[in-house]
Order: structure tokens, then C-alpha cells, then sequence
């Protein structure tokens, strides 16, 4: 059923499905393109982090990968000066109110912001822009995950993994600004919702917010 | 955080009564239950979500993302602390803090007693009189922490922890 379009992605040709987003097209033929709220199943697509800008030929400004379908003949540029800018101003908000301790996280070396930090040289820790982390209240109650709210970049995945995957709906966005949050209903501790643990959060957390707890002898902790 | 007993939830069963229970018309629900109940109990909120069908949570995202829905019943004594810009500057946060303080609750919430309630306000209009509180329908001007005090005495607030040490600092200056 898929027909399949031409385009160029800086200056290299390659073929991808007709409608498909921009952002997975490049993705598949390994040219990386930052993002942390894109996920190929989440339709329509949040474009909130404002990471995966790219310059396409014929368009006034840049525009964010994820929400762009290809169509035959596009012609796009993942890094321009202004998608530079772009790009660099989002990552280093994201990072003002990110607690910043990668030594204890244990996404180091996995993580998707330290990965973005590397792809388009940019610092982790935030220069022009005061640091206020978030105050990491961190949820225990859970046997074999916690979350830490410090590390959360407001993605949105695991809101969308526990509702859509897990069809248990425990977690979601409240308040606003920046006291927002991924919280449960009325802020209980993640025990008292109808969380089966499932791990399907740790799975799709493209941080270190939701984990699975580590027992003594460097397993995972079972149900 | 108070969580609201069933017996005020006949009226929002009466509320979602009248309304086709569609994710679409939750904030017009919560706005009528709140103007019927006062505030937003968590009991009411679950119960909408059940209706709508949709996680509990999300109807607590759109309740604490919107200024105008409260999650605490409103005291019998409503204090309000300007934060307009005016007042920002000349120490409105000290005014709240100073409330905090005394009455032991932080911004947005009600004492246990349900006496006294502390929320946020924008501009209340009156900037010369900066920092300005409304307690009520009753705007106070130039609020310092010791005003603070005479504010909450004159409302009759006794016997917390602290009422004694701010009363006799207030007795010592006025010789």
C-alpha cells in the first residue's frame, strides 16, 4: 500500500514512505535528528520539545521534523544557523530546570539529552541561562520503579505509554509553567493508582525519570 | 490534601446530568461544579472523570492548569496577596510569606479550620497603595509583616503557634 517518495536529506538521496514523517525517515537512513517528545506511534504528534527543527527548500522557516510529512522531491537541510539557534535556545531551556547529576543517573551514557549534548555540540549544563532545577521529589512507593521528577524533561512519552500501551492511565500532566509535572491524580505516591508496573514509562522515558529499582546484587527488582 | 466525602456529590451527579458526557465539555462541568460546591474536592474530580471517561488524572491536570479552579474549599476569611507588578516589587512576596508563616498553609490552600484561605491575586488596581492584600472584599495597603499580624488579629486568629511571639514583639515596639 506504501508508495514510496524521493527526497534529499543534505545532499543525500533516499527513499521513504509517502506521508511519513520527515523525522523517521532520517532517522531510518541514520542521519540524526534531535527530538524527545517524537515517537513514531504517537499521532498526531506533540512537537513540544522543539528539538527536531530542519531547513526544507521553499519554506520560510525552519520547521519541527516530527510533524512535516515527506513528499516527493523535498529537499532538506538538518542544520542551518538559524536552525542552530533553534535548537540550541530549546535544549538549553530544557537543561535550566533539569537536575543535572549524570554520575548517579542510570540512564548515563544512554541518555537521550546526553546523546542530543554530543550530536550537535552543545553543553549540558546551561551558560546563558540561570539553573533552576526542580526541586526532585523523588517517588519510592512503587516496588520495582521509582520516578524522579528533578530528571523529567516534560516529554509527555510515558503519559502516552501508560494510557495507550499500558491502558492504565495512572500518570498525566498537572499544573503549568514551571511548577508543570508529570504527577498522578492529586499527587498520591505512584502505589496508591491503579500502576501495575508494568515498566512500560521506563521503557519510552527518554531520561532517567522513570527507572527500575536496582536491588544489592545489580538486579532488577521483581514484583 | 483534602479528599471530599460523597455526601456533597449530588450535586455534581445533578451537573453531569445535564450535560452530554463528553471529554469536550469538562471545563463548563468543573466550572459549574466549583460555582456549586466552592472548590474542585478530588471526589468530585474522579467522579467527572468516570462520566467522560477519561483517567482521573487528566481532569486534575485541567484543574490545576487553570488559575480558576480551586483544589481547597475558600475559608471564611479569603486573603489575597497582590502580585502585580507594582506590588512584585515593593515586597509582596514577603506579605505572603509573613501569611504563610503565620497561618501555617502555603499559596492555595485553606487552614484545617477552614478559617482562612491564601491565594494569589494579578493587579487589584490600587498600585499606590503597594504591597496590597484583599482580605474578602476589604483591600489592606501597604502590607508589612507586622500589619500582617494586626490583620490576623483583628480577624480574631488566636491561639497558633506563633500568635504569642509576634504579639509580644508587636507590645514591645509600640512604647
Amino acid at each position: 500500500m506504501s508508495e514510496q517518495v524521493t527526497i534529499t536529506i543534505d545532499g543525500r538521496e533516499l527513499s521513504a514512505r509517502r506521508g511519513e514523517k520527515l523525522l523517521w525517515a532520517a532517522l531510518r537512513n541514520e542521519i540524526y535528528i534531535p527530538h524527545l517528545c517524537a515517537w513514531p506511534e504517537i499521532e498526531p504528534p506533540e512537537a513540544s520539545c522543539r528539538l527536531c527543527y530542519v531547513e526544507i527548500e521553499g519554506r520560510e522557516r525552519p520547521v519541527t521534523s516530527c510533524t512535516e510529512p515527506v513528499i516527493e522531491g523535498m529537499v532538506v537541510h538538518t542544520r542551518s544557523p538559524r536552525v542552530d539557534r533553534l535548537v540550541a535556545s530549546a535544549f538549553e531551556l530544557i537543561m535550566s530546570d533539569h537536575h543535572l547529576n549524570c554520575a548517579k543517573c542510570p540512564q548515563h551514557k544512554r541518555c537521550e539529552l546526553q546523546k542530543i549534548a554530543r550530536e550537535r555540540r552543545l553543553r549540558l549544563r546551561p551558560s546563558r541561562l540561570t539553573a533552576l532545577p526542580r526541586r526532585g521529589e523523588r517517588d519510592d512507593s512503587l516496588k520495582t520503579i521509582y520516578f524522579d521528577s528533578g530528571r523529567c524533561v516534560l516529554c509527555g512519552r510515558c503519559i502516552w505509554a501508560c494510557r495507550e500501551l499500558a491502558r492504565v492511565g495512572a500518570i498525566g500532566f498537572s499544573r503549568r509553567g514551571y511548577k508543570q509535572a508529570v504527577t498522578t491524580f492529586g499527587d498520591l505516591p505512584l502505589a496508591e493508582t491503579a500502576c501495575t508496573e508494568c515498566g512500560e514509562c521506563v521503557e519510552i522515558c527518554p531520561v532517567g525519570a522513570f527507572s527500575y529499582k536496582i536491588n544489592a546484587g545489580g538486579e532488577r527488582e521483581s514484583l | 490534601m483534602e479528599i471530599g466525602g460523597s455526601e456533597g456529590l449530588l450535586p455534581v451527579e445533578e451537573i453531569l446530568s445535564r450535560y452530554r458526557n463528553d471529554r469536550e465539555k469538562l471545563i463548563p462541568i468543573l466550572q459549574q461544579v466549583q460555582e456549586k460546591l466552592g472548590y474542585l474536592p478530588l471526589a468530585a474530580m474522579e467522579r467527572i472523570a468516570r462520566a467522560v471517561r477519561v483517567p482521573a488524572v487528566e481532569v486534575y491536570g485541567l484543574a490545576t492548569f487553570y488559575n480558576q479552579f480551586r483544589l481547597n474549599p475558600p475559608g471564611d476569611h479569603q486573603i489575597k496577596i497582590c502580585m502585580g507588578t507594582a506590588c512584585y516589587m515593593v515586597g509582596g512576596q514577603i506579605a505572603l510569606d509573613s501569611f504563610e508563616r503565620r497561618l501555617q498553609i502555603g499559596e492555595d490552600e485553606t487552614t484545617p479550620d477552614r478559617r482562612f484561605s491564601l491565594e494569589r491575586v494579578a493587579c487589584v488596581g490600587c498600585c499606590t497603595l503597594a504591597p496590597v492584600v484583599v482580605i474578602n472584599e476589604r483591600v489592606e495597603g501597604k502590607v508589612t509583616p507586622t500589619r500582617v499580624d494586626g490583620i490576623l488579629l483583628e480577624l480574631g486568629l488566636e491561639g497558633l503557634p506563633e500568635q504569642k511571639n509576634s504579639a509580644s514583639e508587636e507590645g514591645g515596639k509600640t512604647p
